[in-house]
């Protein structure tokens, strides 16, 4: 824990600039990940992730030192390049965009290792720490590096602001764009040279092997938050930011240690978490809510099954007995001694030794509910065409679905009828 | 050219081999990205098997990894269905974190197991010939690794051998298939479990990234020169074991990484059947369309 | 195997039928009964569930509520007296097989799945070849035909299934005039026989001159019956006429809510 409070104080120069460092890695690429990701071509990322070894190498061969200049300019080649080649496998042969993405990659990569391992054998004593751009090490943004990549990573930041509303555009409908006349062609050029741009920023720090789980994952991260793009964006820039951070904590602890599938499985957890806990679109909500629909089911039954008890005799607020509603509905005897207790305490139904009866307020949800199945059994075989005696499993449902708005469209469509299609009277609120 | 030369280029093929098989049906089935993912999500469970087991050669091994391998699948899944993640991200999601995963505990445990982050990326097949097989008896069988691959090798035209006909149909059309009777789900699961077998027994060899390069190079190559599905698979065979040989003697030559080669030479024959197929190929179109086009103007 | 089905029982029969793509309903509460040895048009717009009650009929999508019965028997009991014709869009043609392959699957289902095909089976497929007019294609490869080609291809592995129920999904979609008329002649020539055959159809002009029978569908069942009756302007007018508001506002009610689509298929 010591060693947490020290990194976070920043108190060390050289800490503070490798976390910022991490830091605008991480967070650039989080941000133009979202765009591939909107538009679907977040494998492409990958692709691209593992061709810039090759170019990193020939920039090596060509300069013969680890001059950031010449092995950022080999990246950004080989990364476009590769680009292109799934472009150009994908429109001029027969192979599909992902075996043509899943060759690229592989032959890209197969050629970075080929050279990075010759390289190794050379004896060249510049070379080593060259391989430090496969896992990534946040430990060695220092100097000139740093410089470096923080120049590409604000002119990326300033591409991807001035052309927000286009890229946003772009993603969510081509055809539209296209429509309003934008020019797709080159904007999607760009976007591409963002993205290359990106993945040869961010594999200091993550390196080209688990590259494009940094355009994949904060954006997949984001996505389970929010509908809104801006905000969506913003949320992946944060997702990226915190796991470089840890990046470089991980490289202020173990200086020698890869910081890549660190970054990757602090990103990673980051969306587990969003996936299950994100309100709306998180798992345990989605269950919560299925939770929800079913108590209200049950709720609405029991108060549904009581107002029916009243029915023959218009008795409504009479008590009625477990035995009583088990004739007209069947169900659980211990499921419905609970939800009887729940209906009591929410002030539906009053309890005399065994008797139930609704309260005003529990007739009138219990009415509203019968009111609700009738009339969508008549909407069912007067517009629908389908026959009395198929419609009532549908409206059983539909009781505790429908709101009131909805509720009110029907009633005027159906002209505020009387009876339903099995002659039973539709029971309007009294005024 | 040494023995050990002949048990490299010969366990480079076996393996290639069983790789190009399957891969015909990933990239018939548009499911070469999941492959990719298989293959680098076995990592972790290499691992784990390895820390329980303590050795590299127990069935474990194989049984533990490509259960991994097929939970990538399932997981891929659920997150796309449940998850209603797009498929790509889901894809590349899942993938991405296991393997992240797999590379901590390869670091974490380096010494403890043999295996470092050089056997993950490229595999270790110029040391093949080190690690012999040997009977109770006595007996030099073979490269253990070699002898693994056979087996494998064996077990994967076996299955589709037998499954051959399922497999087509619901590559082809999975919707007709539903309707006789064929599950597409049950063959599909299958094929994953098979590519998941394959990856853990090429790791060794390949390392979990290239292994891609075996999966998918030698497929999308034989499907651009023949429209014949028993064919295709047959002529990634071949381009597979042509592939491992000339990958080797690259590699000699460069000194350097005998993965990284055969991935390479990989590329190259694909560049050469996609330039010159006899029906496919890009120059061989363009010259055909020269020699037949006074005919056609007849 | 039944092969002297009753004639008197329905050849295809849907009860209640409600199917959901990601809890919205797309078809809901449909009911209709098909004779036997009708030639049927499904006709409805984009979107109104055709080929989803054709899919959903076989098997192939979960059904939320309700049944389907052939020839008075579930699905899984009568799979080999049906026969599906996919979209042709919905394979991928440059699958590396030749129009005999395609055809010969067709006979998967008699012969069986992991065994030989046996000469009759080829000879079967030959004919079914003839009959569509592709003979002189069988060795073509898939990826060389055009989209009519690609059709009788189809048809005829549908036919080499030796079916007595028949589901089309747009067979007439993208093909020449020829094949068009290639392929109502062989539908009609079917149904003569005492089978079934329904179709997804879009041309409104051709409905009255191919079909005996139209089953009108947007999302609900319009209507269900023999084209004198059933192909009137009024109850197309209503097809077309847009989805029932209340309708699509409860089906997206209940993806919102992730609501059951039956009370008692509570998960």
């Amino acid at each position: 824990m010591n060693s947490l409070w020290e990194f976070l104080s920043m108190s060390d120069p050289n800490v503070r600039v490798v976390a910022l460092g991490a830091i605008l890695l991480t967070a650039t690429s989080a941000l133009v990940g979202c765009f591939t990701f909107l538009d679907k071509k977040s494998l492409l990322g990958d692709s691209i992730a593992h061709a810039v070894l090759p170019g990193i190498c020939l920039g090596f061969l060509i300069s013969g030192t680890k001059d950031p200049v010449f092995l950022i300019g080999g990246a950004f080649i080989t990364g476009w390049l590769s680009v292109f080649a799934v472009e150009f496998i994908t429109t001029r042969t027969r192979i599909k965009e992902d075996a043509a993405i899943g060759l690229v990659l592989s032959v890209f990569f197969g050629v970075g290792i080929l050279l990075l391992t010759t390289i190794q054998k050379s004896g060249n004593a510049s070379q080593s720490g060259l391989d430090s751009f496969i896992f990534g090490k946040a430990a060695a943004l220092m100097g000139k590096d740093l410089v470096v990549f923080s120049v590409v990573a604000i002119a990326l930041l300033v591409g991807l602001t001035l052309f927000f509303r286009e890229f946003t555009l772009l993603s969510f409908d081509r055809d539209f764009a296209e429509a309003i006349g934008l020019p797709v062609k080159r904007l999607r050029f760009l976007l591409t040279i963002l993205i290359v741009m990106a993945v040869v920023i961010g594999i200091q720090a993550v390196g080209v092997v688990l590259m494009a789980a940094m355009l994949i994952t904060p954006a997949a991260a984001a996505r389970f938050w929010t509908d809104r793009l801006k905000t969506m964006v913003a949320l992946a820039g944060l997702f990226g930011a915190l796991s470089g951070l840890s990046g470089a904590y991980i490289s202020y602890l173990l200086p020698s240690a890869p910081t890549g599938p660190w970054i990757v499985l602090v990103i990673s957890l980051i969306a587990g978490v969003s996936f299950i806990l994100a309100p709306k679109k998180g798992i345990l909500s989605r269950l919560l809510k299925q939770q929800k629909n079913r108590r209200t089911i049950h709720e609405e039954n029991v108060l549904k099954t009581i107002y029916q008890l009243g029915e023959t005799n218009r008795d409504f607020l009479v008590g009625r007995t477990a035995a009583d509603m088990e004739a007209r509905r069947s169900m659980d005897q211990g499921l419905r001694s609970k939800i009887l207790n729940n209906l009591e305490s929410k002030g539906y139904l009053d309890k005399s030794t065994n008797n139930w009866s609704l309260t005003e307020a529990g007739r009138r949800k219990a009415e509203r509910v019968v009111r609700i199945h009738r009339l969508w059994e008549l909407y069912l075989t007067t517009k629908m065409n389908i026959a009395p005696d198929h419609v009532h499993d549908d409206a059983e449902t539909m009781e505790h679905l429908i709101t009131p708005e909805l509720e009110a469209e029907l009633e005027k469509q159906l002209n505020y009828p009387k009876t339903d299609p099995h002659a039973a009277e539709i029971p309007y609120q009294k005024p | 050219m040494s023995i050990n030369d002949w048990y490299i280029i010969l366990t480079a093929s076996v393996v290639s081999a069983s790789c190009a098989i399957l891969g015909c049906f990933l990239v018939l089935r548009k499911m070469a990205m999941v492959g990719d993912a298989i293959s680098h999500a076995v990592l972790p469970g290499i691992v784990i098997a390895f820390l329980i087991s303590g050795s590299r050669d127990s069935l474990i091994m194989v049984a533990g990894a490509s259960a991994i391998g097929l939970l990538t699948t399932f997981i891929i899944e659920f997150l796309h269905r449940r998850g209603r993640l797009q498929s790509d991200a889901a894809i590349g999601v899942t993938f991405t974190s296991l393997f992240a995963a797999g590379v901590i505990l390869v670091s974490a445990f380096t010494g403890k197991i043999d295996l470092d982050q050089d056997c993950v990326l490229y595999g270790e097949i110029a040391y093949v010939p080190l690690d012999l097989f040997i009977t109770d008896g006595g007996t030099i069988v073979g490269p253990r690794a070699l002898i693994i691959g056979v087996v494998v090798l064996l077990f994967i035209s076996g299955f589709v051998w037998i499954g051959f006909r399922p497999l087509a149909l619901t590559t082809f059309d999975p919707a007709y298939a539903g309707t006789i009777g064929v599950s597409a789900a049950l063959w599909h699961y299958l094929l994953m479990g098979s590519v998941s077998v394959t990856t853990v027994a090429s790791f060794e060899s390949v390392g979990a990234i290239l292994v891609v390069a075996l999966l998918i190079g030698p497929a999308t190559t034989s499907y651009l020169l023949t429209d014949n599905l028993k064919i295709m698979i047959l002529l990634s065979v071949l381009t597979g074991i042509i592939a491992s040989a000339g990958g080797y003697f690259l590699a000699v030559r460069m000194d350097g990484s005998i993965a990284g080669a055969i991935a390479s030479v990989n590329g190259v024959l694909f560049l050469l059947a996609m330039l010159f197929s006899p029906r496919h190929g890009l120059i061989t179109k363009k010259i055909g369309r020269k020699i037949s086009a006074p005919v056609q103007s007849e | 195997m039944k092969t002297d089905h009753n004639k008197q029982i329905p050849a295809f029969e849907v009860h209640d039928l409600t199917v959901a793509f990601d809890k919205k309903p797309v078809l809901w509460n449909i009911d209709l009964q098909i004779p036997q040895g009708k030639l049927v048009g499904i006709i409805g717009p984009n979107g109104a569930g055709k080929s989803t009650l054709i899919k959903a009929s076989m098997g192939l999508l979960p059904i939320s509520s309700g049944y389907v019965k052939i020839l008075n028997e579930p699905i899984d009991e009568v799979r080999q007296h049906v026969s599906y014709v996919p979209q042709r869009e919905s394979v991928d043609w440059d699958f590396p097989a030749s129009v005999m392959d395609v055809v010969l699957m067709g006979r998967y289902t008699q012969a069986g799945m992991f065994r030989p095909l046996r000469q009759a089976d080829k000879d079967i497929a030959t004919d079914c070849l003839k009959q569509v007019g592709m003979l002189q294609f069988a060795d073509r490869q898939i990826s060389q035909l055009s989209g009519g080609q690609q059709q009788r291809t189809f048809l005829a592995r549908a036919l080499a299934q030796q079916a007595d129920l028949y589901f089309m999904d747009e067979p007439f979609a993208g093909v020449d005039a020829a094949t068009e008329k290639t392929i109502i002649g062989l539908l009609r020539s079917i149904t003569d026989s005492g089978k079934t055959v329904l179709v997804v159809h879009h041309d409104l002009q051709s409905v009255q001159q191919y079909f005996d029978w139209v089953i009108l569908l947007n999302t609900r069942l319009i209507a269900s019956g023999a084209v004198t009756e059933a192909f009137t302007s009024e109850l197309l007018k209503e097809t077309y006429g847009g989805k029932l508001s209340i309708l699509s506002e409860v089906g997206n009610l209940i993806r919102r809510e992730s609501f059951p689509n039956r009370e008692t298929t509570l998960p």
